[in-house]
């Protein structure tokens, strides 16, 4: 009994990282409808600005998440002016270019800063473990699971009750009948854009302490994050979270029973099998076309 | 003048005697021209600069370059300059052997130092084997390979696991845990460490491999709490080594109770996951940038000075530096017009050295390398504390897993 649920609070853990993650492409790719390859890159930039921080300015990983989301989101609210939107509704073209975008941003790291594994400090009131429900859990994975949880509602409520997601939303559903109605779309895009790279970025930081930082780091993140959104079901933020840990406790489960290479291979097939027969997606926002 | 029968013989005979003698000199003048012209002598280096596996090989090319620059310093070799030619493969073993075959055959390289991964050597092997050059490995390694034309300097299965696993056994007791990446090199280890174990009644409680890359270990954790086992015997590599302890540590468990012994943490990855994350957990290993010696407090303070402050030596770029010096001792014992790879393979069966590790050389029969063995312990500073130095330097045996083969000059050799 132990054993199950130790499991499932580490498929919840495995979950809310899987949902940070996520989140920001929840935004870009499910919103927007930006097929963003250079998402993994944000991640990585995040990671990268969490060891700046931390070596050049002695400032600790909480101190400087609200710093970090500025700068990647200022990076991306770039990309988006200066690349994407002069590729407005051009799909295919839009996916090389953030592709290259991708592969600039790690080739400039690389150059920048070196190809070598970079350290980024366990904030230290949280290096320890507590315990939840009589099993020991590291105090960082039940912080990144709150954090997950409130950046979820962040976003929900900025996409749900403010003004600039009511327009979002008004220009997802006909661009021109909401231009024509005075919004500044593109305005509304590079905003919403950057705020996606920004929660990116937040991600790419929040993970660094657990994980490892290097230049290609973002290549596993940018898959993991287009399955959990496109099993969560396309501009459905709260598909996304079903599916974070949906995939979470059963990514977990099968590594647990099984090892870390089947789950993996398990959890991709039964993403393929289930896209195959519903390929909206597992939850379904209610949209008229 | 007429022909006799004797006569028409006799000259045949020392025109064949001439021609004997001279055809080869014309070929040697030809690779003379080609391996060592104008007081050059190029080689090849031929690591990652770019790609996942980067993070490491880029300070092998940093330790390569480093000896070839002091080589060059002191007046090269008899007067010639090394020059190396580097290339940068990417990571991907398609690359390293198209870039091999280019040092190879398109740049006349003598040798070439390279590779990390034990897929990037497989992939350049058939391109040595093919031009019969030469190909200098520093990595350790799985084992089970006996090429001609690959000098190993990195320690095989028994050189890091003789000392190491009896010492885990009877320090902390007989239940091994063990978990490495999904590929050949931790399998190979694994196979060796239960041979071991199996000697002495130890027990393996499970075998678990990740994906290369993996970052999410708290399964494994979970795994590792329900089984309990005395030992963790990790040859998880790269990014993942990182994530493995950073996420050991923050799940509370104690390196005292339940240590991880792994057979690549340097380091390099020491320096990555912090020092709290790494202190307690032991490595093996022929060499420690924290080794006394006066040869390794040359070579660190060499490297620091070349390449940064920061920068740490760790068992791989330690043997990218020291088999430079072993190609120049074996070409210094060969005229300039017998330079050719074969040669240089000849000559460098037996070399010895003073490594900054101690005295290392060259095995005739197989081209590994006689090696120190040393086990360490990770400190929160980020360096190691070495706890037990072999008493002796120990014989490569690349197929110690697999009593019925051995590596020798002809070859590998079955006994029945």
């Amino acid at each position: 009994m132990d054993q199950f649920i130790e499991q499932i609070v580490t498929g919840l853990s495995i979950g809310s990282i899987l949902l940070l993650v996520a989140l920001g492409l929840s935004i870009i790719y499910g919103s927007m409808g930006i097929i963003n390859l250079a998402h993994g890159e944000f991640v990585m930039l995040g990671a990268y600005a969490a060891w700046v921080f931390h070596t050049y300015l002695g400032l600790g990983l909480l101190a400087s998440l609200i710093p970090i989301f500025l700068v990647v989101a200022a990076f991306g609210w770039v990309i988006e002016r200066y690349v994407l939107s002069l590729l407005n509704n051009r799909p295919l073209d839009t996916i090389l270019a953030t592709w290259g975008v991708g592969i600039m941003l790690q080739q400039a790291v690389r150059l920048s800063v070196g190809s070598e594994l970079r350290y980024v400090q366990l904030p230290p009131a949280l290096s320890d473990s507590m315990d939840v429900f009589g099993i020991p859990v590291s105090s960082y994975r039940v912080f990144l699971f709150v954090v997950s949880i409130a950046l979820f509602g962040a976003t929900w409520l900025l996409m749900n009750r403010t003004p600039v997601g009511m327009k979002l939303r008004a220009i997802i559903q006909d661009r021109s009948v909401a231009a024509s109605f005075g919004i500044n779309a593109k305005r509304v895009y590079a905003l919403t854009f950057a705020y996606g790279a920004g929660l990116a970025g937040l991600a790419g930081a929040l993970v660094s302490p657990l994980k490892s930082v290097s230049p290609d780091m973002g290549t596993g993140y940018v898959v993991d994050a287009f399955m959990v959104v496109v099993l969560g079901g396309v501009q459905s933020l709260a598909g996304t979270v079903a599916s974070a840990f949906i995939l979470g406790e059963l990514s977990g489960g099968i590594a647990f029973l099984q090892n870390d290479t089947v789950a993996k291979a398990i959890v991709l097939l039964a993403i393929v099998v289930l896209i195959r027969f519903r390929p909206e997606g597992l939850f379904t926002a209610r949209v008229r076309a | 003048m007429s022909i006799s029968r004797r006569t028409l013989l006799r000259n045949t005979a020392a025109l064949g005697a001439f021609a004997g003698a001279g055809l080869p000199h014309i070929w040697i003048k030809n690779a003379d021209l080609a391996y060592a012209g104008g007081g050059e002598i190029k080689v090849g280096v031929l690591f990652s600069l770019t790609g996942t596996t980067a993070i490491i090989e880029e300070s092998l090319n940093k330790a390569t370059l480093l000896a070839i620059e002091e080589i060059n310093a002191a007046g090269g070799i008899k007067g010639s300059k090394i020059v190396p030619i580097v290339e940068d493969p990417a990571s991907d073993p398609a690359t390293f052997s198209e870039k091999a075959r280019k040092l190879v055959v398109g740049d006349k390289c003598v040798s070439v130092f390279g590779s990390y991964t034990s897929a990037s050597r497989k992939a350049v092997l058939p391109v040595f084997e093919r031009q019969n050059n030469l190909y200098w490995y520093p990595t350790l390694y799985e084992g089970r390979e006996c090429s001609k034309n690959v000098i190993y300097t990195g320690a095989v299965p028994n050189q890091q696991q003789d000392e190491f696993v009896p010492w885990l056994v009877k320090k902390f007791g007989k239940k091994f845990y063990l978990i490495g990446s999904n590929y050949i090199y931790p399998k190979e280890e694994n196979n060796y460490c239960k041979k071991l174990l199996e000697k002495l009644g130890g027990e393996v409680v499970a075998e678990e491999y990740v994906p290369l890359g993996h970052s999410e270990f708290s399964s494994v954790i979970n795994k590792i709490r329900s089984t309990q086992p005395n030992v963790i015997f990790s040859t998880v590599v790269g990014d993942s080594v990182v994530a493995l302890h950073r996420q050991y540590k923050a799940a509370g468990l104690d390196p005292e109770k339940m240590p991880m012994a792994s057979l690549t943490t340097s380091e390099n990855e020491v320096a990555a996951m912090g020092g709290e994350a790494a202190a307690g957990h032991f490595t093996s290993a022929p060499y420690f940038m924290v080794h006394k010696s006066p040869e390794n407090e040359k070579f660190v303070e060499a490297y620091k000075k070349r390449w940064g402050a920061d920068k740490v030596t760790h068992f791989v770029s330690e043997a990218c530096y020291f088999q430079t010096y072993l190609f120049k001792q074996a070409v210094e014992k060969l005229a300039t017009s017998d330079l050719t790879p074969p040669n240089i393979r000849d000559a460098v069966k037996g070399q010895s050295m003073i490594a900054p590790q101690g005295k290392v050389e060259i095995e005739p029969e197989n081209l590994h390398t006689w090696l120190w063995p040393k086990i360490a312990q990770a400190k929160s500073n980020g360096q190691f504390e070495i706890l037990v130095e072999a008493k002796d330097w120990l014989k490569p045996v690349p197929y110690a897993a697999y009593p019925g083969q051995s590596c020798t000059e002809k070859g590998l050799v079955e006994k029945s």
